[in-house]
């Protein structure tokens, strides 16, 4: 059955293709048709994952070659797959929470036109994702890359009436684009290297790549995975994409995309296994992350944007995981797996908050919606436990795990790791409990608020068609941990991908003393929101005069403006002065309708300014340069 | 041919005494099938009636690419190597008949686009382009055509055009048979005189098709104008660059070059001096930066299928040429010279990358996109190795499509004025037109080079044999580019799908047969590239220069 490993990806592109092409006449049956093919695939992934459990671990990775891509002398790309306990795990995440994810999107979405459209975009995003982990080549994986991407940007600004989420789509994009250069510049490093992409033969020759050269390779597939994973420094899209509706931010933006960083550094084990310093850079961009994140989610009152920073900081803990080497890339996945439970399950139960509530998504307007919305509560409630890393649920595991983990990097950097790994456990326990308290506790205060319609609020539990996957998730953040914990089931099962987990002989603070600090920290943040949030009433109006490291937290500690003046300016620079230099009348960037008003033969005037003259000139000045240049070197 | 022949021939005579050359009718048969074309259509512009002129011109035309192609292809199917004829002036080798495969078959897109009548009712030719603008006869000639409301439906159409009111300039039709004869013996150009003769006979046409335009007639004949000038200034460049060779090596044949520059100890003043004049004429004809200036200007102003003409067959041929004086004359130097092609190259990728991202028009944008891409182009036809020939080749391929189909689409978006190019027209077009903007973003998307298109593979061969050759730094400066690149597509794309749609905005007319053919080509081939580009590569690594 191996052999048909394509129809994993097969079902949701079909699908895709049917919902997007079909146009209006699969309206009727299109969102039943998206679940559909995404079950299916599940499906199909779990008797995958059945049969390769019953196989011994040597015979656990296959390759499926499917067709030559490229097939010319020097340059050989076969289109295959790669079927092995780590690809097999996150096609069991994608179509599994991508199934649930599917179904409460057919109660969310209800009633609004292009819903069909929505769910072959879902599809897509699926059917991509699905080729980037199943790759079995780094071109393969660039294809997946770029699908999610696209299908990424496609869904952040689904809402195109608000140019806000035309701006978040382009931001993403931008962003993502800096990345996938790294990412793009790794993949021709390695082939100059190895004169090869699959994984299995550079994996097998990582040994013959030059010290430098694989410390340089390391590093762009990390610029590759920060991107994709809002890691810093690019961390700014991810809040910003949550202006796409919210079944997208659980599954893309918190589940399953923005993992992709973490799974593209877990499936290049044996790159970073050789190299010290490219590890060491990972767990650092891990550890900055963590702490960044955590940090800027205490001081957002939008419930997605903290739930957004949330995943930042939380990713943070995978990619930190995986930049110690083999002590951390399995608990790197393990984490990854838990959060795909409680973080879908947070953000769902978000978007059922939001949907009673008009779409309103700043908490100083909610509160007390606990009594209304008793089974959003109680499974938010659960994911939100399991992320503070409450004794016995899902987080508590994987996270202090990551955290012992970090404390075993031995010497300095034990101290640093894990230690801000435990202090972004208190911080997150912290924002958490904010949220929590400000959302389903205390007084009523949209009973005095009016929505932008004037009408009055009246929050309503949703319908079973959301509510069900919102158990399901549930249920996954309180047992999922302990499953895959006892017996180090999964760190076992993971072994043939990405080697046996190495217990750590140089841990500055004892194992034992590690589940006791975490959850001492955890209650602490949790004292201290109760303290500061939970005993006051809030005020509807945001406080404009508070304290200088709130206001630093709430400018995002001023990334954006490090962006703007790092990257953008000069950008501007160097658009502005190639313009004077081009001597063109250039009419500035698309402003709307402005454009509009002139006439034809206006328009023309203001276009084509340009004298032959001077265009002359310019060629000449080229040409001059250019003889001169070839006289000069010949000399 | 005629033309080649004589002047070439001359030299000839003169050395050996009126001895005729041998000539190779079976590997030249394209060349002349496309050529004699040409000149069945000026005797059908002669002699047959009006009315019948059109229909008579666009069976002359395809059934000329068709032969051609034809006898394409029994010269391929013979198995015949490099073949050197015309007494050593024209190299039909490898490369030559890959690009003169490309040559044909998007010249068969350009001449649909160029023959269609029911996205522009008539045409997108002016009726006679002998009228002054402004004047009575000229206001007779649009009123004539506004005058058909019903213009848009095939039906309305050729009852106007039966009319004779707006026929349109069937000319248009062997100047492009001309033109394409004149690509074709450029990128097979075995020495710089014939070359010189190839370049002014594609190049002549071109000037005058540009100013053609039925709409927006004067910014059309100042496209052609300015084209015209530039492109007289850029032969001159290029024809001293050929004196300056002669004089260094005592003759204009691309081997003696090369075997004139192999260790003697001759002015190296005369040989770079004349290689830099060289370069420049042919970037100039690539619109490879800084020598682009022309192109936004002449991009827009052209009617649009003569712009999809340019920028798809003007682009391979140019790059053919470039490949070919590099490979064949120039190999032995290339440790020379290539520095500077190399700020060459990123000049260019840099001004199209970033100027793009300021363009307000469509047409302009692709006239940077491409710019760039000739930047990219560039890259690959540096790598002195089998692998970046047959990656460069196979990118002119994958671009030449990609930039058809663009350009066809572009005809399609219009108001009561004619096309609407402006980028503000084009917001929201997802809502009015699903499938066009599906198109054209799936387009946009080839060349920014997202996988699946062919745009991902051609400049993933390109690169890679760019790396192989090393010039590490130089790929790694056009991934950069490439990635800023995308950011001006992608643009288009929100302002299509993401955008509102303005209230007067302009329609998207449904095309007729002639248009729709040819965006489909082009989708279909920028699409089977991206996926299965393995039949392509081989053919494009068949075989090195002859010369």
């Amino acid at each position: 059955m191996d052999q048909y490993g394509w129809l994993l990806v097969a079902l949701p592109a079909a699908g895709a293709l049917v919902l997007l092409v079909g146009g209006r006449r699969t309206n009727a049956f299109g969102h039943l048709l998206g679940c559909a093919t995404v079950l299916g695939a599940f499906g199909y992934g779990l008797a995958l994952f059945a049969r390769t459990v019953g196989l011994p671990a040597e015979e656990r990775t296959r390759e499926l070659d499917l067709f030559t891509w490229f097939g010319v002398q020097a340059l050989q790309v076969d289109f295959g797959m790669r079927l092995d306990p780590l690809s097999l795990t996150f096609v069991l995440l994608i179509t599994g929470v991508g199934a649930l994810i599917h179904i409460y999107s057919i109660g969310y979405l209800a009633g609004e036109d292009g819903r069909r459209k929505f769910f072959g975009y879902l599809n897509l995003f699926v059917a991509a994702m699905l080729v980037l982990v199943l790759a079995d080549n780094f071109v393969t994986l660039y294809l997946g890359w770029e699908g999610v991407g696209l299908a990424s940007y496609l869904l952040i600004g689904w809402y195109t009436g608000r140019p806000s989420a035309a701006t978040a789509a382009k931001k993403a994009f931008l962003m993502n684009r800096v990345g996938d250069v790294g990412l793009v510049l790794a993949i021709f490093l390695l082939w100059r290297e190895l004169g090869t992409l699959e994984y299995a033969e550079v994996f097998a020759r990582a040994g013959e790549i030059g010290g430098p050269t694989l410390l340089a390779i390391t590093v762009l597939l990390l610029l590759g995975a920060c991107g994709k994973s809002g890691q810093f420094p690019l961390q700014a899209w991810l809040p910003d994409a949550m202006e796409g509706p919210t079944p997208v931010s659980a599954l893309i933006h918190a589940a399953t995309m923005v993992t992709a960083g973490v799974y593209l550094i877990a499936r290049c084990s044996p790159l970073y296994d050789l190299t010290a310093t490219g590890r060491l850079v990972v767990a650092s961009i891990g550890a900055i992350t963590l702490l960044l994140g955590a940090i800027i989610g205490c001081a957002y009152d939008d419930i997605k944007k903290v739930l957004a920073y949330s995943t930042v900081s939380q990713i943070g803990y995978m990619i930190l995981a995986v930049g110690l080497g083999p002590a951390g890339y399995a608990l790197g996945i393990f984490h990854l797996l838990t959060h795909g439970f409680f973080k879908a399950g947070l953000f769902l139960g978000a978007g059922s908050v939001m949907h009673a509530m008009h779409d309103e998504v700043d908490m100083r307007r909610m509160g007390g919606l606990a009594r209304h919305l008793p089974i959003t509560f109680v499974t938010f409630g659960l994911g939100y436990l399991a992320l503070i890393g409450f004794p016995f649920l899902s987080g508590y595991y994987s996270k202090d795990a990551i955290i012992d983990a970090g404390f075993g990097a031995g010497g300095t950097a034990g101290w640093i790791f894990g230690g801000t790994a435990l202090l972004a456990a208190g911080l997150t326990a912290f924002y958490m409990t904010r949220l929590v308290l400000m959302t389903f506790f205390g007084e009523q205060r949209w009973r005095e608020l009016r929505t932008e319609d004037g009408e009055e609020y009246h929050p309503h539990e949703c319908a079973p068609v959301m509510w069900v996957p919102m158990v399901v998730l549930a249920l996954g953040s309180v047992g999922a941990g302990y499953l895959l914990h006892a017996g180090d089931a999964l760190v076992g099962w993971l072994e043939p991908s990405v080697g046996a987990l190495a217990e750590s002989e140089v841990s500055v603070v004892p194992h034992d003393l590690v589940p006791l600090l975490t959850v001492a920290i955890s209650a602490l943040g949790v004292l201290v929101a109760y303290l500061v949030v939970g005993r006051h009433r809030v005020p509807v109006d945001r406080p404009q005069r508070v304290s200088l490291p709130v206001r630093a937290a709430r400018a995002d500690l001023y990334a954006n403006a490090i962006n703007e003046a790092i990257i953008a300016r000069p950008g501007t620079w160097a658009t502005r002065a190639l313009v004077y230099v081009d001597n063109k009348g250039v009419d500035g960037l698309v402003n709307g309708t402005a454009a509009l008003l002139g006439g034809t033969s206006g328009r023309m005037r203001r276009l084509q300014t340009g004298f032959v003259r001077s265009y002359a000139l310019g060629m000449l000045g080229g040409s001059v340069l250019v003889i001169a240049m070839l006289l000069v070197v010949s000399y | 041919m005629l033309a080649v022949q004589q002047i070439s021939g001359a030299g000839q005579v003169l050395a050996q005494r009126a001895q005729l050359p041998a000539i190779d009718y079976g590997a030249l048969a394209p060349l002349l099938v496309i050529l004699g074309a040409a000149c069945v259509a000026v005797v059908v512009e002669a002699f047959v009636p009006r009315p019948a002129r059109w229909g008579a011109q666009v069976a002359v035309t395809v059934l000329g690419l068709a032969a051609a192609g034809a006898a394409l292809g029994v010269h391929l199917s013979s198995g015949a190597g490099g073949v050197v004829t015309l007494a050593g002036t024209v190299a039909v080798d490898g490369p030559a008949l890959f690009l003169w495969g490309t040559l044909l078959a998007l010249g068969l897109g350009s001449a649909l686009l160029i023959a269609d009548r029911t996205v522009e009712p008539g045409g997108a030719f002016v009726a006679d382009a002998a009228v002054r603008v402004g004047t009575a006869q000229d206001r007779a000639q649009n009123r004539a055509q506004r005058a058909q409301p019903g213009g848009t439906t095939p039906g309305g159409t050729r009852a106007a055009a039966a009319g004779g009111h707006e026929e349109m300039q069937t000319e248009v039709f062997p100047l492009f048979l001309f033109s394409l004869a004149g690509m074709m013996a450029f990128t097979a150009a075995n020495d710089l005189l014939t070359m010189f003769v190839a370049l002014e006979v594609l190049s002549l046409p071109l000037y005058l098709m540009c100013g053609l335009a039925r709409r927006r007639r004067l910014l059309s004949q100042e496209a052609a104008v300015k084209y015209f000038l530039l492109g007289a200034f850029a032969s001159a460049f290029f024809l001293y660059g050929v004196a300056l060779l002669y004089g260094y090596a005592g003759s204009v044949a691309l081997a003696d070059i090369s075997q004139a520059s192999a260790g003697t100890d001759r002015s190296d003043t005369l040989l770079f001096g004349g290689l830099a004049m060289l370069v420049i004429g042919l970037m100039f004809k690539a619109s490879v930066g800084p020598f682009h200036t022309w192109t936004p200007d002449v991009y827009q102003g052209a009617p649009t299928p003569v712009t999809a003409f340019m920028a798809a067959c003007t682009k391979v041929a140019a790059f053919g040429a470039i490949l070919r004086v590099l490979h064949v004359g120039f190999e032995s130097t290339s440790w020379t010279w290539r520095g500077v092609l190399w700020g060459i190259a990123i000049a260019s990728m840099v001004i199209g990358a970033i100027l793009g991202l300021t363009q307000t028009d469509v047409k302009r944008m692709i006239a940077y996109s491409s710019v760039a891409h000739a930047g990219f182009i560039l890259v690959g036809a540096m790598a002195m190795t089998p692998d970046g020939l047959s990656g460069t080749l196979f990118y002119l391929l994958a671009y030449g499509f990609t930039t058809l189909a663009a350009f066809g689409v572009v005809t399609l978006v219009r108001d009561a004025e004619g096309e609407s190019t402006h980028l503000s027209q084009w917001a929201g077009l997802a809502k009015r037109s699903p499938l066009t903007a599906a198109v054209f973003g799936f387009l946009l998307f080839a060349l920014a080079g997202i996988p699946l298109t062919s745009g991902f593979t051609a400049k993933f061969a390109v690169f890679s044999a760019a790396l192989a050759d090393g010039m590490a730094p130089l790929v790694v400066i056009a991934l950069v580019a490439s990635a800023v690149a995308a950011f001006f597509y992608l643009r288009v794309v929100v302002l299509m799908y993401f955008s509102e749609p303005a209230a007067d905005g302009p329609t998207v007319s449904v095309p007729g047969g002639f248009t729709t053919a040819a965006i489909t080509l082009g989708v279909v081939v920028t699409l089977l590239l991206g996926v299965l580009p393995s039949f392509a590569l081989d053919w494009a690594a068949l075989g090195g220069f002859t010369s």
